[in-house]
């Protein structure tokens, strides 16, 4: 509440001009900002929401601008990659293997002649399309079930759990080397298939925690008491309640599962050539990096700063919608 | 003292001179606890409302008083329903409601009104005030003359808000100004039955004040019935005609308001109003009685056998052990006028010989200090 009544400029500017500030002034000019009410200091005239205070804490966040430009540019990229890289991925000379920076291909040759610039760029559409898939299924999934589990309780609740307890207990890359290897696909959907199956559980939890705890409140209570029915309470009361959490989750996540996709690609079951991945980049050019480090060093760096660009994303947005988290 | 117990002539008669609005028979809520391995079964269960009855007459405003962890808070929520009863019957106007589901409720939903007692949890902070005061409405398909919104900006001038603060959010007042949105929102649907569960002890003290006038002054204007949960005891006063004490799941006392704060029979009832503290400029309050309770509640989980209060009463004998003592007019009481004790006290709160203090740290204190 302070914050909003707070106004240090014009006291700030008189002591600067005049060296001594009219305290009798502020005062008696107080009152007419704010009408006192019958109980105590009137709001203000602008209503402000959970949510418009989250975006003008995010706006004087440099972290939050910094990771958007990098996640704006990079989304850029990723739907519209010919805009700065104009040849095709796939056009590869053999002559020119391993070749260091030259014109016209700033990033120098890979293993195979091909040019790691326009591969690196390309690379973005894969990384995107799989964090941002695979979060988007692994939110709608996990939060449902977990609200559902939260909110009903009982014998759903605790088959729910236990499934999650399942779930958690597969390691990701085990897992993924097990069921990735049978499937033979060169979309992007095994791996964002794979991602879901094995992140949804870590979101159900967030979202089960999120629906008790919002369910406890008097408010909800106020509002069975009125007659309400359960999608009302849930739609209504609890879910804009609980979702923030499960936002700060899942953004958090997206960066891991970028780097899931690439650890997965890496290891030779996520995507395969002739996709275009990061993962499928650094993997081929490990074996040369004696030779040619550029060729692993621009892919690794392009998918060090996305991840690192939407997990510090996730931090701001969680410190905006929840300081005490912090 | 125990011969003055007499059975009374009548029983069940509580003094409303008005018709009966809520009637509470018996009411009971027991919470199972759940303990074991592998399988988790009930080993126990929290006795918080155990055979309550209550009687609130239409207009009428009634008190529930008692120390905290009594039960006064579940007995409210089971009346409007939130809570599922473990037994018992709670009729209201004539209809069953006991086990109703929210269908069947429908009809009686928008007669029984709460307002809660934390005024920062029970708005939600997510929608705007004249959203929370407008669902009440929505929710039972109210369309009231001129609009809803209309009818919102005519409940915020009657709780005394600004009708042009309609679009903002609850965390933009101040905790009094909040409970008046709760007051609206109860208001909403012209409720006839409204439980208050402890609506003012959030709050500052003078703005208490404030928001128990608007409460009483609703509940003269618009002819309201109030339950009104509070343990402070001068709240209570103030606002309720009748007033029913509560220990441990039971009601120990019920009458009218100067029964129960003139001439108390029940020896908690006494120690309760011994507790109050009040403000004299002089030794007036000197020939008050002093009652100094020891120890807490029991637990709800293994109450006493026989009378709940024997563990902290200083006139409990063998009976009280062996034997509950119901909810009775006992003799020297006026109409409607029930206690359940074995040794009431007597009806007075002037100060006897000797103050009882019966907290063994304190008795020493005091001791220390006399000498």
């Amino acid at each position: 509440m302070s914050d909003r009544h707070y106004e240090p400029e014009p006291a700030l500017a008189a002591t600067a001009v005049g060296g001594t500030v009219d305290l009798g002034v502020e005062e008696a000019e107080t009152p007419k900002k704010r009408p006192a009410g019958p109980d105590g200091p009137a709001p203000q005239d602008r209503p402000r929401s959970l949510w418009s205070d989250a975006w003008r804490d995010l706006r004087r966040n440099p972290v939050f601008i910094v990771s958007g430009l990098v996640i704006l540019f990079l989304v850029l990229i990723a739907l519209w990659p010919s805009a700065i890289a104009s040849r095709s991925p796939l056009d590869c000379d053999l002559s020119k293997a391993q070749e260091g920076s030259q014109a016209g291909h700033p990033f120098g040759f890979d293993g195979q002649g091909c040019d790691v610039y326009t591969r690196t760029v390309h690379g973005a559409r894969t990384s995107v399309a799989v964090g941002v898939l695979a979060t988007l299924g692994v939110a709608v999934l996990g939060s449902v079930l977990g609200a559902l589990a939260g909110f009903f309780g009982g014998i759903w609740d605790s088959i729910l759990s236990r499934i999650t307890d399942v779930f958690f207990a597969i390691p990701v890359v085990l897992g993924g080397l097990v069921l990735l290897s049978v499937i033979t696909s060169d979309t992007v959907w095994p791996v964002i298939g794979f991602i879901v199956l094995l992140g949804w559980p870590q979101l159900s939890r967030i979202a089960r925690g999120a629906v008790i705890t919002a369910k406890q409140h008097d408010y909800v209570q106020a509002a069975r008491a009125l007659g309400a029915s359960n999608s009302r309470l849930m739609l209504r009361h609890i879910a804009p309640n609980a979702v923030a959490p499960v936002i700060v989750v899942a953004t958090i996540s997206l960066g891991t599962y970028i780097a899931l996709e690439a650890t997965l690609s890496y290891l030779g079951v996520g995507l395969k050539p002739p996709s275009v991945s990061w993962g499928i980049d650094i993997s081929a050019a490990s074996p040369y990096v004696r030779n040619a480090p550029h060729a692993l060093l621009w892919p690794s760096g392009a998918l060090a700063i996305t991840v690192l660009a939407f997990i510090m994303l996730g931090d701001a947005v969680r410190d905006a919608l929840d300081p005490k988290l912090r | 003292m125990s011969d003055n117990l007499t059975l009374p002539a009548q029983q069940g008669s509580t003094g409303a001179s008005t018709e009966a609005l809520l009637t509470v028979e018996g009411l009971t809520k027991h919470f199972p606890i759940y303990g074991g391995f592998p399988i988790k079964r009930k080993v126990g269960a929290v006795q918080a409302v155990d055979d309550v009855d209550l009687t609130v007459g239409v207009g009428e405003s009634v008190g529930l008083v008692g120390e905290s962890g009594c039960g006064k808070s579940t007995t409210g929520r089971l009346i409007t329903r939130l809570l599922e009863p473990t037994g018992g019957k709670i009729t209201y106007a004539g209809q069953d409601i006991t086990h109703a589901s929210r269908r069947q409720m429908a009809s009686v939903r928008s007669e029984i009104q709460m307002i809660f007692q934390d005024p920062y949890s029970s708005l939600n902070p997510r929608q705007t005030v004249g959203t929370i005061i407008k669902s009440p409405m929505e929710v039972n398909g109210i369309d009231p003359a001129g609009g809803r919104e209309k009818k919102v900006r005519e409940l915020l001038e009657l709780v005394g808000l600004n009708p042009e603060h309609y679009n903002r959010f609850p965390h933009e007042f101040s905790g009094g100004q909040r409970q008046r949105i709760g007051v609206a929102r109860a208001l909403a649907l012209n409720p006839k039955l409204i439980v208050a569960d402890e609506p003012v002890s959030a709050l500052d003290v003078s703005i208490q004040a404030q928001v128990v006038n608007l409460l009483q002054k609703v509940q003269e204007e618009l002819g309201i019935a109030f339950l009104f949960i509070a343990h402070d005891l001068a709240v209570v006063r103030h606002f309720s005609q009748r007033v029913a004490v509560m220990y441990l799941g039971k009601v120990v006392e019920v009458g009218d308001r100067d029964s129960i704060y003139n001439r108390p029979r029940h020896p908690y009832t006494h120690a309760l109003l011994s507790a109050v503290p009040e403000v004299a400029m002089d030794d007036e309050t000197e020939n008050r009685e002093r009652i100094r309770l020891a120890g807490d509640v029991p637990s709800p989980i293994m109450p006493p056998s026989g009378c709940r209060f024997r563990t902290r009463c200083w006139k409990a004998q063998d009976k009280c052990a062996t034997e509950e003592p119901p909810l009775l007019q006992i003799s020297g009481n006026r109409e409607g006028h029930l206690t359940a004790c074995h040794f009431p006290e007597d009806p007075s709160t002037e100060a006897r010989t000797e103050d009882v203090v019966l907290d063994p740290a304190l008795k020493a204190l005091e001791d220390v200090e006399k000498d």
